[in-house]
């Protein structure tokens, strides 16, 4: 007889030590005993995420999602799910209410999930190669809406009431920069994409045009209708190069449907695209240092006003969004602002796709509702901390974020909540950190990239991110006073106030957040000459510790500087002005014998 | 192909839409859908497809078509590869690699049997019915 159901069990570590072996074999021991072993397939599982709720047990195909299982229950598992076909309302997950928004509830979705993809809704499920696996996914409908039954300010009404704010950061409601353009009278407007993704750590952006390409395409043609612009450009990094060809295959389709060109589907409405590569330069993601990189000029940022909506690209009125914003765009359209905005907080709609790495389990690409709390994406989503450690700190926003503690895992995460604790949405990135990372040494890794990618136009930030980073380099080596922490707070607050662009004013916030926040670590640096994670270096002595020491001569071997002394069969030593604290005699030494201090 | 009126976009869609309903129902070819995005890629999702196409040849089978797509978002356990064969849930398989891949072919999509240890979890529901 042929197999009717299937019983996935998560075999995820956490969930074995938690008895997901155990749940397994009583699962197939049960099966035999009520006589369907024939008909059901007991399977193990990757992790499931989730892992608070562990172990998790799925019964397909009735959709049951079992939590918290005990082997106990497989016996009723058996009885009810597979035989009867009823779910065991016991042990079933019960969503919890949050304050995400009406439609996370729907029935549409898969109950227990935390994520809810808009803007990653083809990731994954399309060929991106193929415009026909596109459009059968509703692909090109909202352009023909726009072209033929709405009119350009109805469209500007419908992403008004949706409430999309601009996903690369700044969360400016993206109806109101289209409506500046629309409203100013010019021979030519521009349409601009933002794809020059930089953070250290951040996917989001590339993972969509691969996945997705067509979404920003369509896109950006609404946004012509919607402006009045027939032409438009999509600035990505040549280190993309994947995103890039599959962008040039979409708009190639897209050409030889006639959906790219002149007189697009008849209705007299021309538009075209052109990808231009960017170097590299972080600074280019600023837009209007974009716009200048557009026009073949040095990238560089200038003031503003005037806006890039009004005056942008050859002094035309351009629309700059980033990729997430326009992608978007085709599913508010098709299915309508009112529905998007029931989805998010008060002043955030939508979702949000973040970029999870770091020292998660799960690290990956996940798309929340705005509104869902750290925890749930990092412990729930994410599966916690992959250490097995405590957690310390996440990174939002990359170098122009702060970072966000213990204490605030439970603020529903939008624009405005994490300005309120000194952090930024930023374009995505997310680094979850353990009580293994330094604070110091990670504020200066931001600071250092931050000096690297300052284009030195202003003195705020040419100047201002050198001298933080001279401070943190001091402290990082011992050498550090209390004074300087007050020094490094005045230079931020002036950063954030006379620097010329968003780059230069959010460069101090990795400090900023922290310096409070992690006061004691830093005062540890500072006074006791200590890094408890022992990250800096120069704080960090590697010592043998004679009596577990048998004399293996591992690490003297280990030792690239040859510092580590001793006979064989006797204790080493290191010699401490030759160590260059690499480790390496640490991770070497089978026996412990080797002490970080 | 000329450039398209609106009549034939919409037919378009709806026959494209129509395609992937009556593979639903009558369900008569196994698809393999490998996450290609430079993520998988840089995982090993090329060795994993390879490993697909020469278990398929291997077996003389028919009626399986491979195909690519973008990055499903579940980076801890590429390569991801979605296996959907007539009859069976979908089902998403990580760490895939060709041996792994080889062992699908034969367990998953020929008897019918999942493999253990590397089906994953579906990361959110679709919004678009």
């Amino acid at each position: 007889m042929a197999v009717k159901n299937y019983i996935l069990v998560c075999g995820g570590t956490a969930c074995e030590s938690a008895k997901g072996d155990d749940i397994y074999k009583s699962l197939l021991k049960e099966a035999e005993a009520q006589g369907v072993a024939d008909d059901v397939q007991i399977v193990k599982t990757g992790c499931f995420g989730f892992c608070e709720k562990g172990p998790i047990v799925k019964v397909l195909p009735e959709q049951a999602f079992y939590v918290e299982v005990v082997p106990e229950d497989a016996k009723e598992i058996i009885a009810e799910t597979v035989i009867k076909g009823r779910i065991v309302e016991r042990i079933q997950y019960q969503p919890e209410k949050g304050a995400k928004g009406e439609a996370f509830d729907i029935d549409n979705i898969e109950f227990y999930q935390k994520q809810y993809r808009i803007v990653l809704r083809n990731c994954g499920l399309i060929d991106p190669g193929k415009i026909d696996e596109y459009i059968a996914r509703d692909g090109y409908a909202a352009l023909e809406k726009c072209l033929f039954d709405m009119k350009p300010d109805d469209i500007i009404n419908e992403l008004k009431v949706s409430g999309l704010r601009g996903r690369g950061g700044a969360g400016f409601p993206t109806w109101m920069k289209w409506n500046f353009t629309k409203q100013v009278e010019a021979d030519q407007k521009y349409i601009v994409c933002n794809a020059d993704e930089g953070d250290p750590g951040a996917y989001m952006d590339r993972s969509t045009l691969e996945g997705d390409p067509h979404s920003v395409i369509e896109a950006m043609m609404i946004a012509g209708i919607c402006v009045g612009a027939d032409y438009g450009a999509i600035y990505i990094r040549a280190e993309y190069p994947l995103a890039i060809e599959r962008l040039e295959v979409a708009m190639q389709q897209a050409r030889d449907y006639g959906l790219l060109g002149k007189d697009i589907l008849g209705s007299g409405f021309n538009f075209d695209l052109e990808v231009r590569l960017g170097a590299g330069a972080f600074v280019c993601g600023e837009e209007t240092a974009l716009l200048a990189s557009l026009e073949g000029n040095r990238g560089m940022p200038i003031p503003k006003p005037p806006f890039p909506a009004v005056s942008g690209l050859f002094k035309e009125p351009t629309v700059i969004n980033n990729v997430e914003t326009y992608a978007n765009i085709p599913a508010i359209i098709n299915k309508g602002g009112e529905w998007f905005s029931k989805i998010g907080t008060e002043g955030s709609k939508g979702t949000k796709v973040f970029a999870l790495t770091g020292k998660i389990k799960n690290s990956g690409l996940v798309e929340v509702p705005m509104g869902t709390t750290l925890r749930e994406i990092v412990f729930d989503i994410g599966g916690g901390i992959s250490s097995g450690k405590k957690f310390k700190a996440a990174q939002t926003g990359g170098p122009s974020g702060g970072m966000i503690t213990e204490e605030n895992l439970d603020l529903p995460i939008d624009f405005d909540s994490l300005t309120s604790i000194g952090s930024m949405m930023g374009s995505g990135g997310l680094i979850v950190m353990d009580e293994d990372d330094c604070i110091v040494d990670v504020a200066k890794f931001y600071l250092d990239f931050s000096v690297e990618e300052s284009c030195g136009k202003c003195a705020p930030c040419r100047i201002g991110t050198k001298k933080l980073y001279e401070y943190l380099d001091k402290i990082s080596k011992g050498k550090g006073e209390l004074d300087d922490l007050q020094k490094m707070k005045d230079i931020g607050a002036a950063m954030k106030k006379a620097a010329l662009c968003g780059l230069g004013q959010t460069a101090p916030n990795p400090i900023l957040s922290s310096i409070d926040n992690f006061y004691e670590e830093y005062r540890q640096h500072i006074e006791d000459g200590k890094c408890a994670a022992g990250k800096c270096k120069d704080l960090v002595r590697y010592e043998i510790i004679a009596d577990k020491c048998i004399g293996c001569t591992v690490c003297a071997r280990k030792c690239p500087v040859n510092c580590i002394e001793g006979e064989r069969k006797k204790p080493h030593i290191i010699d401490q002005d030759k160590c260059i604290k690499c480790g390496a005699c640490y991770d070497g030494c089978k026996f412990d014998a080797i002490i970080v201090s | 192909m000329a450039k398209m009126t609106l009549e034939e976009l919409r037919k378009l869609r709806n026959s494209q839409k129509g395609e992937m309903e009556r593979r639903d129902v009558e369900g008569k070819e196994t698809h393999i859908i490998v996450g290609m995005g430079t993520c998988g890629i840089a995982a090993g999702a090329k060795d994993a497809l390879d490993g697909f196409l020469d278990a398929i040849k291997a077996n003389d089978l028919n009626d399986v078509v491979v195909k690519q797509t973008g990055c499903m978002g579940l980076c801890y356990s590429e390569p991801t590869v979605e296996v959907k064969v007539p009859g069976m849930p979908d089902i998403i398989y990580g760490n895939v690699n060709a041996a792994v891949a080889k062992e699908i072919v034969e367990k998953h999509i020929m008897h019918k049997q999942m493999v253990q240890d590397h089906i994953q979890d579906k990361p959110a529901g679709d919004i678009i019915k």
